[in-house]
Protein backbone atom coordinates (compact mmCIF):
# COMPACT_ATOMS: atom_id res chain seq x y z
CA UNK A 1 0.00 0.00 0.00
CA UNK A 2 1.21 3.50 -0.81
CA UNK A 3 1.14 5.84 2.16
CA UNK A 4 2.15 8.89 0.15
CA UNK A 5 1.40 9.59 -3.49
CA UNK A 6 2.80 12.64 -5.23
CA UNK A 7 1.47 13.28 -8.73
CA UNK A 8 2.69 15.84 -11.29
CA UNK A 9 3.60 18.34 -8.59
CA UNK A 10 5.05 21.68 -9.68
CA UNK A 11 6.30 24.74 -7.86
CA UNK A 12 7.94 27.88 -9.23
CA UNK A 13 9.47 30.85 -7.44
CA UNK A 14 9.14 33.95 -9.61
CA UNK A 15 9.83 32.12 -12.84
CA UNK A 16 12.35 29.70 -11.36
CA UNK A 17 11.04 26.15 -11.53
CA UNK A 18 12.11 24.59 -8.25
CA UNK A 19 9.99 21.45 -8.70
CA UNK A 20 8.63 20.46 -12.08
CA UNK A 21 6.23 17.62 -12.79
CA UNK A 22 7.39 15.35 -10.00
CA UNK A 23 5.55 12.09 -9.34
CA UNK A 24 6.48 9.32 -6.94
CA UNK A 25 5.07 7.08 -4.22
CA UNK A 26 6.21 6.04 -0.80
CA UNK A 27 5.09 2.60 0.29
CA UNK A 28 3.99 2.13 3.89
CA UNK A 29 6.73 0.93 6.25
CA UNK A 30 9.54 1.66 3.85
CA UNK A 31 12.45 4.08 3.84
CA UNK A 32 12.81 6.17 0.70
CA UNK A 33 15.78 8.46 0.17
CA UNK A 34 15.62 11.63 -1.88
CA UNK A 35 19.01 12.64 -3.20
CA UNK A 36 20.31 15.25 -5.60
CA UNK A 37 22.69 18.20 -5.75
CA UNK A 38 22.11 21.44 -3.85
CA UNK A 39 19.29 23.49 -5.32
CA UNK A 40 17.68 20.41 -6.89
CA UNK A 41 14.37 21.20 -5.18
CA UNK A 42 14.41 18.58 -2.43
CA UNK A 43 13.56 20.90 0.43
CA UNK A 44 10.91 22.61 -1.68
CA UNK A 45 9.33 19.21 -2.31
CA UNK A 46 9.26 18.61 1.46
CA UNK A 47 7.67 21.99 2.01
CA UNK A 48 4.98 21.08 -0.52
CA UNK A 49 4.23 17.78 1.17
CA UNK A 50 4.27 19.28 4.67
CA UNK A 51 2.05 22.22 3.74
CA UNK A 52 4.59 24.98 4.26
CA UNK A 53 4.08 25.75 0.56
CA UNK A 54 1.13 25.06 -1.72
CA UNK A 55 1.91 23.45 -5.09
CA UNK A 56 1.15 25.37 -8.28
CA UNK A 57 -0.04 22.14 -9.89
CA UNK A 58 -0.47 18.49 -9.10
CA UNK A 59 -1.92 16.40 -6.30
CA UNK A 60 -0.50 14.94 -3.13
CA UNK A 61 -2.37 12.29 -1.24
CA UNK A 62 -1.60 10.77 2.10
CA UNK A 63 -3.36 7.68 3.42
CA UNK A 64 -5.74 7.93 0.44
CA UNK A 65 -6.76 11.53 1.21
CA UNK A 66 -5.73 14.62 -0.80
CA UNK A 67 -3.58 16.94 1.34
CA UNK A 68 -2.13 19.47 -1.10
CA UNK A 69 -2.94 22.99 0.05
CA UNK A 70 -3.72 22.10 3.66
CA UNK A 71 -2.00 24.09 6.42
CA UNK A 72 1.12 22.61 8.08
CA UNK A 73 -0.75 21.98 11.35
CA UNK A 74 -3.52 20.12 9.51
CA UNK A 75 -0.98 17.96 7.73
CA UNK A 76 0.76 17.24 11.00
CA UNK A 77 -2.59 16.20 12.45
CA UNK A 78 -3.08 13.80 9.51
CA UNK A 79 0.15 12.08 10.52
CA UNK A 80 3.14 13.62 8.76
CA UNK A 81 6.04 14.80 10.92
CA UNK A 82 8.86 16.86 9.43
CA UNK A 83 12.25 18.26 10.36
CA UNK A 84 13.87 21.41 9.02
CA UNK A 85 17.18 21.35 7.16
CA UNK A 86 18.01 24.66 8.84
CA UNK A 87 17.13 23.60 12.36
CA UNK A 88 14.44 25.57 14.16
CA UNK A 89 14.63 24.71 17.85
CA UNK A 90 12.52 26.57 20.42
CA UNK A 91 15.75 28.04 21.71
CA UNK A 92 14.44 29.45 24.98
CA UNK A 93 12.71 26.23 26.04
CA UNK A 94 14.32 23.16 27.54
CA UNK A 95 14.97 20.12 25.36
CA UNK A 96 12.16 18.27 27.13
CA UNK A 97 9.72 21.16 26.62
CA UNK A 98 10.63 21.29 22.92
CA UNK A 99 9.61 17.67 22.51
CA UNK A 100 6.59 18.03 24.82
CA UNK A 101 5.17 20.66 22.45
CA UNK A 102 5.20 18.00 19.74
CA UNK A 103 3.73 15.34 22.01
CA UNK A 104 0.78 17.60 22.91
CA UNK A 105 -0.47 16.97 19.37
CA UNK A 106 -1.81 13.56 20.38
CA UNK A 107 -1.91 13.96 24.18
CA UNK A 108 -3.90 16.94 25.46
CA UNK A 109 -2.64 16.33 28.98
CA UNK A 110 0.76 17.84 29.74
CA UNK A 111 1.78 15.07 32.12
CA UNK A 112 1.21 12.31 29.57
CA UNK A 113 2.78 14.45 26.85
CA UNK A 114 5.91 14.86 28.99
CA UNK A 115 6.08 11.14 29.56
CA UNK A 116 5.84 10.51 25.81
CA UNK A 117 8.52 13.14 25.23
CA UNK A 118 10.82 11.54 27.79
CA UNK A 119 10.49 8.14 26.09
CA UNK A 120 11.39 9.65 22.73
CA UNK A 121 14.39 11.50 24.18
CA UNK A 122 15.66 8.22 25.59
CA UNK A 123 15.23 6.58 22.19
CA UNK A 124 17.23 9.36 20.54
CA UNK A 125 19.94 9.46 23.19
CA UNK A 126 19.11 12.97 24.34
CA UNK A 127 17.70 12.06 27.75
CA UNK A 128 20.75 13.33 29.64
CA UNK A 129 20.24 16.78 28.16
CA UNK A 130 16.50 17.07 28.70
CA UNK A 131 16.71 19.97 31.17
CA UNK A 132 19.16 22.04 29.13
CA UNK A 133 17.86 24.94 27.10
CA UNK A 134 17.72 23.93 23.43
CA UNK A 135 19.92 26.95 22.65
CA UNK A 136 22.83 25.21 24.39
CA UNK A 137 22.81 22.12 22.15
CA UNK A 138 25.49 21.42 19.54
CA UNK A 139 24.42 21.16 15.91
CA UNK A 140 24.33 17.33 15.83
CA UNK A 141 22.15 17.38 18.96
CA UNK A 142 19.90 20.04 17.45
CA UNK A 143 19.39 17.75 14.47
CA UNK A 144 18.40 14.97 16.83
CA UNK A 145 16.06 17.33 18.61
CA UNK A 146 14.39 18.04 15.27
CA UNK A 147 13.81 14.31 14.82
CA UNK A 148 12.60 13.90 18.41
CA UNK A 149 10.10 16.72 18.08
CA UNK A 150 8.72 15.43 14.78
CA UNK A 151 8.50 11.92 16.22
CA UNK A 152 6.62 13.21 19.26
CA UNK A 153 3.70 14.30 17.09
CA UNK A 154 2.95 10.62 16.51
CA UNK A 155 3.38 10.55 12.73
CA UNK A 156 2.87 7.69 10.29
CA UNK A 157 5.31 9.31 7.88
CA UNK A 158 8.51 11.10 8.86
CA UNK A 159 10.10 13.65 6.54
CA UNK A 160 13.77 14.08 7.47
CA UNK A 161 15.74 16.85 5.77
CA UNK A 162 19.50 16.21 5.96
CA UNK A 163 19.51 15.15 9.60
CA UNK A 164 22.92 13.51 9.19
CA UNK A 165 24.71 16.45 7.61
CA UNK A 166 27.68 17.48 9.71
CA UNK A 167 27.64 14.35 11.82
CA UNK A 168 30.78 12.30 12.41
CA UNK A 169 30.64 8.76 10.95
CA UNK A 170 30.00 7.18 14.37
CA UNK A 171 27.21 9.65 15.12
CA UNK A 172 25.85 8.99 11.66
CA UNK A 173 25.78 5.25 12.32
CA UNK A 174 23.89 5.87 15.56
CA UNK A 175 21.19 7.80 13.72
CA UNK A 176 21.04 5.09 11.03
CA UNK A 177 20.44 2.52 13.78
CA UNK A 178 17.74 4.68 15.34
CA UNK A 179 15.92 5.14 12.03
CA UNK A 180 16.17 1.46 11.18
CA UNK A 181 14.68 0.58 14.56
CA UNK A 182 11.86 3.06 13.96
CA UNK A 183 11.00 1.31 10.74
CA UNK A 184 11.36 -2.25 11.97
CA UNK A 185 10.04 -1.90 15.51
CA UNK A 186 7.49 0.89 15.20
CA UNK A 187 6.38 0.36 11.59
CA UNK A 188 7.37 3.92 10.67
CA UNK A 189 7.53 5.12 7.08
CA UNK A 190 10.39 7.50 6.35
CA UNK A 191 11.17 9.81 3.45
CA UNK A 192 14.61 11.30 3.90
CA UNK A 193 16.72 13.83 2.08
CA UNK A 194 20.34 12.86 2.55
CA UNK A 195 23.73 13.67 1.09
CA UNK A 196 25.58 11.16 3.20
CA UNK A 197 25.67 8.18 0.78
CA UNK A 198 26.90 5.89 3.52
CA UNK A 199 23.56 6.38 5.30
CA UNK A 200 21.52 6.20 2.12
CA UNK A 201 23.11 2.88 1.11
CA UNK A 202 22.56 1.46 4.58
CA UNK A 203 18.99 2.57 5.05
CA UNK A 204 17.04 3.15 1.90
CA UNK A 205 14.73 0.59 0.33
CA UNK A 206 14.40 2.92 -2.63
CA UNK A 207 16.23 6.02 -3.84
CA UNK A 208 14.80 8.91 -5.87
CA UNK A 209 17.24 11.25 -7.59
CA UNK A 210 16.18 14.84 -8.17
CA UNK A 211 18.03 17.27 -10.45
CA UNK A 212 16.89 20.75 -11.50
CA UNK A 213 13.47 19.98 -10.05
CA UNK A 214 12.98 16.78 -12.03
CA UNK A 215 13.32 13.12 -11.18
CA UNK A 216 16.23 11.73 -13.19
CA UNK A 217 16.61 8.35 -11.59
CA UNK A 218 14.86 5.92 -9.28
CA UNK A 219 15.52 2.44 -7.90
CA UNK A 220 17.27 0.52 -5.17
CA UNK A 221 20.46 2.12 -3.85
CA UNK A 222 22.56 -0.38 -5.79
CA UNK A 223 20.68 0.31 -9.03
CA UNK A 224 20.76 4.07 -8.69
CA UNK A 225 24.50 4.39 -8.22
CA UNK A 226 24.99 2.62 -11.55
CA UNK A 227 22.64 4.85 -13.59
CA UNK A 228 24.75 7.02 -15.92
CA UNK A 229 22.52 10.12 -15.59
CA UNK A 230 22.76 9.97 -11.82
CA UNK A 231 26.49 9.49 -11.79
CA UNK A 232 26.98 12.37 -14.22
CA UNK A 233 24.75 14.88 -12.49
CA UNK A 234 25.17 14.02 -8.85
CA UNK A 235 27.44 11.27 -7.67
CA UNK A 236 30.28 12.41 -9.86
CA UNK A 237 30.27 15.84 -8.23
CA UNK A 238 29.94 14.81 -4.65
CA UNK A 239 32.90 14.39 -2.36
CA UNK A 240 30.94 12.55 0.35
CA UNK A 241 31.91 8.90 0.82
CA UNK B 1 6.54 24.96 42.61
CA UNK B 2 9.16 24.21 45.25
CA UNK B 3 9.01 25.02 48.97
CA UNK B 4 10.91 28.27 48.79
CA UNK B 5 8.50 29.61 46.19
CA UNK B 6 5.54 28.61 48.34
CA UNK B 7 7.02 30.37 51.41
CA UNK B 8 7.80 33.47 49.36
CA UNK B 9 4.32 33.54 47.92
CA UNK B 10 2.56 32.98 51.25
CA UNK B 11 4.58 35.77 52.87
CA UNK B 12 3.69 38.14 50.06
CA UNK B 13 0.02 37.21 50.19
CA UNK B 14 -0.23 37.77 53.97
CA UNK B 15 1.54 41.13 53.78
CA UNK B 16 -0.70 42.29 50.98
CA UNK B 17 -3.88 41.10 52.70
CA UNK B 18 -3.02 42.83 55.94
CA UNK B 19 -1.70 46.05 54.40
CA UNK B 20 -4.82 48.26 54.85
CA UNK B 21 -4.69 47.51 58.60
CA UNK B 22 -1.47 49.45 59.09
CA UNK B 23 -0.90 51.50 55.94
CA UNK B 24 -1.76 55.20 55.76
CA UNK B 25 -3.72 56.48 52.79
CA UNK B 26 -0.60 57.48 50.86
CA UNK B 27 0.96 54.05 51.16
CA UNK B 28 -2.38 52.43 50.33
CA UNK B 29 -2.69 54.48 47.13
CA UNK B 30 0.83 53.47 46.09
CA UNK B 31 0.06 49.83 46.85
CA UNK B 32 -3.14 50.09 44.79
CA UNK B 33 -1.17 51.48 41.88
CA UNK B 34 1.41 48.71 42.24
CA UNK B 35 -1.29 46.04 42.12
CA UNK B 36 -2.91 47.75 39.15
CA UNK B 37 0.34 47.50 37.20
CA UNK B 38 1.00 43.98 38.44
CA UNK B 39 -2.41 43.05 37.04
CA UNK B 40 -2.15 44.83 33.68
CA UNK B 41 1.46 43.67 33.34
CA UNK B 42 0.29 40.10 33.80
CA UNK B 43 -2.36 40.63 31.11
CA UNK B 44 0.09 42.14 28.63
CA UNK B 45 2.61 39.42 29.43
CA UNK B 46 0.24 36.74 28.10
CA UNK B 47 0.39 38.31 24.67
CA UNK B 48 4.04 39.36 24.54
CA UNK B 49 5.83 37.31 27.17
CA UNK B 50 4.03 34.06 26.39
CA UNK B 51 3.00 34.32 22.75
CA UNK B 52 5.57 36.85 21.50
CA UNK B 53 3.11 39.39 20.07
CA UNK B 54 4.15 42.93 20.98
CA UNK B 55 1.25 45.26 21.72
CA UNK B 56 1.88 48.95 22.29
CA UNK B 57 -1.80 49.69 22.23
CA UNK B 58 -3.17 48.16 25.42
CA UNK B 59 -4.51 51.59 26.38
CA UNK B 60 -7.23 50.75 23.85
CA UNK B 61 -8.63 48.05 26.12
CA UNK B 62 -8.22 50.14 29.27
CA UNK B 63 -10.20 52.92 27.61
CA UNK B 64 -12.88 50.92 25.86
CA UNK B 65 -13.30 48.74 28.97
CA UNK B 66 -13.49 51.73 31.28
CA UNK B 67 -15.88 53.65 29.07
CA UNK B 68 -18.19 50.64 28.55
CA UNK B 69 -18.84 50.07 32.24
CA UNK B 70 -18.82 53.80 33.04
CA UNK B 71 -21.39 54.47 30.30
CA UNK B 72 -23.77 51.84 31.66
CA UNK B 73 -23.39 53.24 35.17
CA UNK B 74 -23.55 56.90 34.15
CA UNK B 75 -26.53 56.66 31.83
CA UNK B 76 -28.53 53.76 33.25
CA UNK B 77 -27.23 53.28 36.77
CA UNK B 78 -26.16 49.72 35.94
CA UNK B 79 -23.65 48.23 38.37
CA UNK B 80 -20.02 47.98 37.21
CA UNK B 81 -20.11 44.33 38.25
CA UNK B 82 -22.47 43.87 35.31
CA UNK B 83 -20.82 46.53 33.14
CA UNK B 84 -17.63 44.57 33.56
CA UNK B 85 -18.97 41.81 31.33
CA UNK B 86 -19.94 44.24 28.61
CA UNK B 87 -16.43 45.71 28.81
CA UNK B 88 -14.91 42.24 28.57
CA UNK B 89 -17.08 41.24 25.62
CA UNK B 90 -16.49 44.44 23.64
CA UNK B 91 -12.73 44.30 24.19
CA UNK B 92 -12.59 40.61 23.39
CA UNK B 93 -14.43 41.25 20.11
CA UNK B 94 -12.31 44.29 19.30
CA UNK B 95 -9.05 42.45 19.93
CA UNK B 96 -10.24 39.44 17.96
CA UNK B 97 -10.86 41.74 14.99
CA UNK B 98 -7.42 43.30 15.37
CA UNK B 99 -5.78 39.89 15.68
CA UNK B 100 -7.70 38.36 12.79
CA UNK B 101 -6.86 41.31 10.56
CA UNK B 102 -3.17 41.17 11.43
CA UNK B 103 -2.66 37.42 11.44
CA UNK B 104 -4.79 36.73 8.37
CA UNK B 105 -2.85 39.21 6.29
CA UNK B 106 0.54 38.30 7.68
CA UNK B 107 1.06 41.59 9.53
CA UNK B 108 3.72 40.66 12.07
CA UNK B 109 6.63 42.06 14.04
CA UNK B 110 6.86 45.86 14.11
CA UNK B 111 3.95 46.15 11.69
CA UNK B 112 1.73 44.29 14.12
CA UNK B 113 2.87 46.65 16.87
CA UNK B 114 2.09 49.65 14.69
CA UNK B 115 -1.37 48.26 14.11
CA UNK B 116 -1.99 48.05 17.87
CA UNK B 117 -0.91 51.68 18.23
CA UNK B 118 -3.12 52.70 15.32
CA UNK B 119 -6.19 51.05 16.89
CA UNK B 120 -5.60 52.87 20.19
CA UNK B 121 -5.06 56.20 18.45
CA UNK B 122 -8.24 55.76 16.40
CA UNK B 123 -10.15 55.11 19.60
CA UNK B 124 -8.62 58.20 21.24
CA UNK B 125 -9.71 60.41 18.37
CA UNK B 126 -13.09 58.70 18.08
CA UNK B 127 -13.89 59.08 21.78
CA UNK B 128 -12.81 62.74 21.66
CA UNK B 129 -15.82 63.30 19.42
CA UNK B 130 -18.18 60.87 21.15
CA UNK B 131 -20.37 63.38 22.96
CA UNK B 132 -22.68 60.77 24.48
CA UNK B 133 -19.66 59.82 26.60
CA UNK B 134 -18.54 63.36 27.26
CA UNK B 135 -16.16 63.69 24.32
CA UNK B 136 -12.86 65.42 24.97
CA UNK B 137 -14.35 67.19 28.03
CA UNK B 138 -14.40 63.86 29.83
CA UNK B 139 -16.90 61.63 31.59
CA UNK B 140 -17.33 62.07 35.34
CA UNK B 141 -18.80 59.54 37.73
CA UNK B 142 -20.35 60.55 41.02
CA UNK B 143 -17.52 60.58 43.53
CA UNK B 144 -17.72 57.81 46.08
CA UNK B 145 -18.77 58.49 49.63
CA UNK B 146 -15.66 57.35 51.37
CA UNK B 147 -17.39 56.08 54.51
CA UNK B 148 -20.02 53.89 52.86
CA UNK B 149 -19.17 50.59 51.32
CA UNK B 150 -21.23 49.80 48.23
CA UNK B 151 -19.56 46.85 46.61
CA UNK B 152 -22.26 46.47 43.98
CA UNK B 153 -21.48 49.89 42.55
CA UNK B 154 -17.79 49.80 43.42
CA UNK B 155 -18.17 52.86 45.66
CA UNK B 156 -16.41 53.07 49.00
CA UNK B 157 -13.22 53.82 50.92
CA UNK B 158 -9.76 53.36 49.36
CA UNK B 159 -9.40 49.96 51.02
CA UNK B 160 -12.31 48.69 48.90
CA UNK B 161 -10.41 49.54 45.72
CA UNK B 162 -7.27 48.11 47.19
CA UNK B 163 -8.92 44.77 47.88
CA UNK B 164 -10.65 44.78 44.50
CA UNK B 165 -7.39 45.16 42.61
CA UNK B 166 -5.64 42.75 44.98
CA UNK B 167 -8.28 40.16 44.09
CA UNK B 168 -7.80 40.85 40.39
CA UNK B 169 -4.00 40.66 40.62
CA UNK B 170 -4.28 37.40 42.55
CA UNK B 171 -6.68 35.91 40.02
CA UNK B 172 -4.49 37.03 37.14
CA UNK B 173 -1.46 35.44 38.74
CA UNK B 174 -3.37 32.21 39.26
CA UNK B 175 -4.72 32.21 35.72
CA UNK B 176 -1.31 32.85 34.18
CA UNK B 177 0.32 30.18 36.30
CA UNK B 178 -2.37 27.73 35.20
CA UNK B 179 -2.13 28.67 31.53
CA UNK B 180 1.64 28.50 31.49
CA UNK B 181 1.71 24.96 32.82
CA UNK B 182 -0.83 23.66 30.39
CA UNK B 183 -1.21 23.28 26.67
CA UNK B 184 -1.80 27.00 25.94
CA UNK B 185 1.45 27.94 27.67
CA UNK B 186 3.45 25.37 25.72
CA UNK B 187 1.83 26.33 22.44
CA UNK B 188 2.23 30.08 22.96
CA UNK B 189 5.87 29.72 23.88
CA UNK B 190 6.48 27.53 20.85
CA UNK B 191 4.90 30.20 18.64
CA UNK B 192 7.01 32.86 20.35
CA UNK B 193 10.22 30.92 19.80
CA UNK B 194 9.60 29.81 16.21
CA UNK B 195 6.27 30.06 14.50
CA UNK B 196 7.15 27.87 11.52
CA UNK B 197 8.35 25.04 13.72
CA UNK B 198 5.26 25.44 15.90
CA UNK B 199 2.99 25.04 12.87
CA UNK B 200 4.92 21.95 11.75
CA UNK B 201 4.23 20.40 15.17
CA UNK B 202 0.50 20.70 14.61
CA UNK B 203 -0.20 24.06 16.21
CA UNK B 204 -2.85 26.18 14.51
CA UNK B 205 -0.82 29.34 15.07
CA UNK B 206 -3.60 31.66 13.89
CA UNK B 207 -6.06 30.37 16.45
CA UNK B 208 -3.63 30.29 19.36
CA UNK B 209 -2.33 33.78 18.69
CA UNK B 210 -5.91 35.09 18.57
CA UNK B 211 -6.61 33.35 21.89
CA UNK B 212 -3.63 35.08 23.53
CA UNK B 213 -4.71 38.46 22.19
CA UNK B 214 -8.30 38.00 23.33
CA UNK B 215 -7.46 36.82 26.86
CA UNK B 216 -4.98 39.66 27.26
CA UNK B 217 -7.46 42.26 26.02
CA UNK B 218 -10.34 40.94 28.13
CA UNK B 219 -8.19 41.08 31.26
CA UNK B 220 -7.08 44.62 30.44
CA UNK B 221 -10.70 45.65 29.94
CA UNK B 222 -11.38 44.74 33.58
CA UNK B 223 -8.45 46.93 34.60
CA UNK B 224 -10.07 49.76 32.64
CA UNK B 225 -13.30 49.32 34.58
CA UNK B 226 -11.31 49.47 37.80
CA UNK B 227 -9.52 52.62 36.67
CA UNK B 228 -12.77 54.36 35.74
CA UNK B 229 -14.39 53.69 39.11
CA UNK B 230 -11.23 54.36 41.10
CA UNK B 231 -10.58 57.80 39.62
CA UNK B 232 -14.23 58.58 38.78
CA UNK B 233 -13.27 60.31 35.56
CA UNK B 234 -12.32 59.36 32.03
CA UNK B 235 -10.64 61.52 29.41
CA UNK B 236 -9.87 60.08 25.95
CA UNK B 237 -6.67 62.11 25.92
CA UNK B 238 -5.47 60.33 29.06
CA UNK B 239 -6.85 56.83 29.01
CA UNK B 240 -6.08 56.09 25.35
CA UNK B 241 -2.71 57.81 25.53
CA UNK B 242 0.26 55.78 24.33
CA UNK B 243 1.96 56.64 27.64
CA UNK B 244 -0.62 54.41 29.29
CA UNK B 245 0.35 51.56 26.98
CA UNK B 246 4.01 52.12 27.75
CA UNK B 247 3.38 52.22 31.52
CA UNK B 248 1.70 48.84 31.25
CA UNK B 249 4.59 47.16 29.49
CA UNK B 250 7.48 48.56 31.58
CA UNK B 251 6.74 46.32 34.57
CA UNK B 252 6.89 42.98 32.77
CA UNK B 253 9.88 44.06 30.66
CA UNK B 254 11.88 45.15 33.69
CA UNK B 255 10.67 42.26 35.83
CA UNK B 256 11.14 39.56 33.19
CA UNK B 257 8.94 38.87 30.20
CA UNK B 258 7.33 35.50 29.96
CA UNK B 259 7.74 34.79 33.67
CA UNK B 260 5.04 34.69 36.34
CA UNK B 261 6.77 36.84 38.94
CA UNK B 262 8.34 39.24 36.47
CA UNK B 263 5.28 41.47 36.02
CA UNK B 264 4.78 41.59 39.82
CA UNK B 265 8.37 42.49 40.64
CA UNK B 266 8.57 44.90 37.73
CA UNK B 267 5.37 46.65 38.81
CA UNK B 268 6.72 46.96 42.36
CA UNK B 269 9.98 48.48 41.13
CA UNK B 270 8.35 50.87 38.69
CA UNK B 271 5.85 52.13 41.29
CA UNK B 272 8.58 52.52 43.88
CA UNK B 273 10.73 54.32 41.35
CA UNK B 274 8.04 56.77 40.32
CA UNK B 275 7.15 57.70 43.88
CA UNK B 276 10.51 56.92 45.42
CA UNK B 277 12.28 59.30 43.06
CA UNK B 278 9.87 62.08 44.06
CA UNK B 279 10.44 61.39 47.75
CA UNK B 280 14.19 61.15 47.34
CA UNK B 281 14.41 64.41 45.45
CA UNK B 282 12.30 66.12 48.10
CA UNK B 283 14.36 64.66 50.94
CA UNK B 284 17.63 65.72 49.36
CA UNK B 285 16.21 69.16 48.68
CA UNK B 286 17.31 69.00 45.04
CA UNK B 287 15.23 71.57 43.30
CA UNK B 288 16.40 70.76 39.81
CA UNK B 289 13.77 70.33 37.10
CA UNK B 290 13.78 66.90 35.48
CA UNK B 291 15.97 65.26 38.12
CA UNK B 292 13.17 62.85 38.99
CA UNK B 293 12.85 61.68 35.40
CA UNK B 294 16.63 61.36 35.25
CA UNK B 295 16.80 59.05 38.27
CA UNK B 296 13.92 57.04 36.84
CA UNK B 297 15.64 56.79 33.47
CA UNK B 298 19.04 55.83 34.84
CA UNK B 299 17.69 53.03 37.00
CA UNK B 300 15.61 51.72 34.11
CA UNK B 301 18.66 51.83 31.86
CA UNK B 302 20.75 50.00 34.44
CA UNK B 303 18.21 47.19 34.70
CA UNK B 304 17.92 46.80 30.95
CA UNK B 305 21.69 46.84 30.43
CA UNK B 306 22.75 44.61 33.31
CA UNK B 307 19.72 42.30 33.46
CA UNK B 308 18.61 42.03 29.84
CA UNK B 309 16.19 39.22 30.67
CA UNK B 310 14.69 41.16 33.55
CA UNK B 311 15.02 41.05 37.30
CA UNK B 312 13.10 37.90 38.10
CA UNK B 313 15.19 35.42 36.06
CA UNK B 314 18.29 36.75 37.83
CA UNK B 315 16.69 36.41 41.29
CA UNK B 316 15.33 32.98 40.43
CA UNK B 317 18.80 31.80 39.47
CA UNK B 318 20.25 33.15 42.72
CA UNK B 319 17.55 31.58 44.87
CA UNK B 320 17.51 28.42 42.77
CA UNK B 321 13.80 28.81 42.20
CA UNK B 322 12.14 27.74 39.04
CA UNK B 323 11.32 30.59 36.70
N1 LIG C 1 11.12 30.41 -0.63
C1 LIG C 1 11.85 30.47 -1.78
N2 LIG C 1 11.81 31.58 -2.56
C2 LIG C 1 12.51 31.63 -3.71
N3 LIG C 1 13.28 30.65 -4.18
C3 LIG C 1 13.38 29.52 -3.45
C4 LIG C 1 12.65 29.38 -2.21
N4 LIG C 1 12.94 28.15 -1.71
C5 LIG C 1 13.76 27.56 -2.58
N5 LIG C 1 14.04 28.36 -3.63
C6 LIG C 1 14.87 28.02 -4.79
O1 LIG C 1 14.42 26.80 -5.31
C7 LIG C 1 15.50 25.98 -5.68
C8 LIG C 1 15.44 24.66 -4.95
O2 LIG C 1 15.80 24.89 -3.58
P1 LIG C 1 15.72 23.75 -2.49
O3 LIG C 1 14.41 23.10 -2.57
O4 LIG C 1 16.08 24.37 -1.18
O5 LIG C 1 16.86 22.77 -2.95
P2 LIG C 1 17.59 21.57 -2.19
O6 LIG C 1 16.91 21.35 -0.90
O7 LIG C 1 17.48 20.42 -3.11
O8 LIG C 1 19.00 21.98 -2.00
C9 LIG C 1 16.77 26.78 -5.42
O9 LIG C 1 17.17 27.38 -6.61
C10 LIG C 1 16.33 27.81 -4.40
O10 LIG C 1 17.08 28.97 -4.53
MG1 LIG D 1 17.62 21.44 1.01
Amino acid sequence: MNLLEVQNVEKSFRGLRAVSDVSFEVEANSIVALIGPNGAGKTTLFNLIAGALAPDNGTISFDGQPIAGLRPDQICARGIGRTFQIVKPFAGLSVLDNVTVGALQRNANVITARAVAEDILIKLGLAAKCDQPAASLTLPDRKRLEVARALATGPKLLLLDEVMAGLRPTECDEVVAILRALKQRDGMTILLIEHVMRAVMALADRVIVLHHGEIIGEGTPAEVVRQPAVVASYLGETSEP
Amino acid sequence: MNRRAVILLTGLAITLLALPLFANSYLLSIATLFLFFAYTGQAWNIMMGFAGQLSLGHALYLGVGGYSAAALYFHYGISPLIGLWLAVMICAALSACLGALAFRYGISGVYFTLLTIAFAECARIGFDHFTWLGGSAGLFLKVAQRDRIDILNLRGPPALYYYAILLLAGLAFGLCSWLLRRRPGYYWQAIRENEEAAAALGINTFRWKILAVVISAAMTAVAGVFLAFYYNNLFPEQIFNINRSVEIILGPIVGGMGTLFGPVIGAALMTLLTDGATELVAALGWDIPGVKQLIYGVILLAVVVFLPHGIWPAIARKLKLER
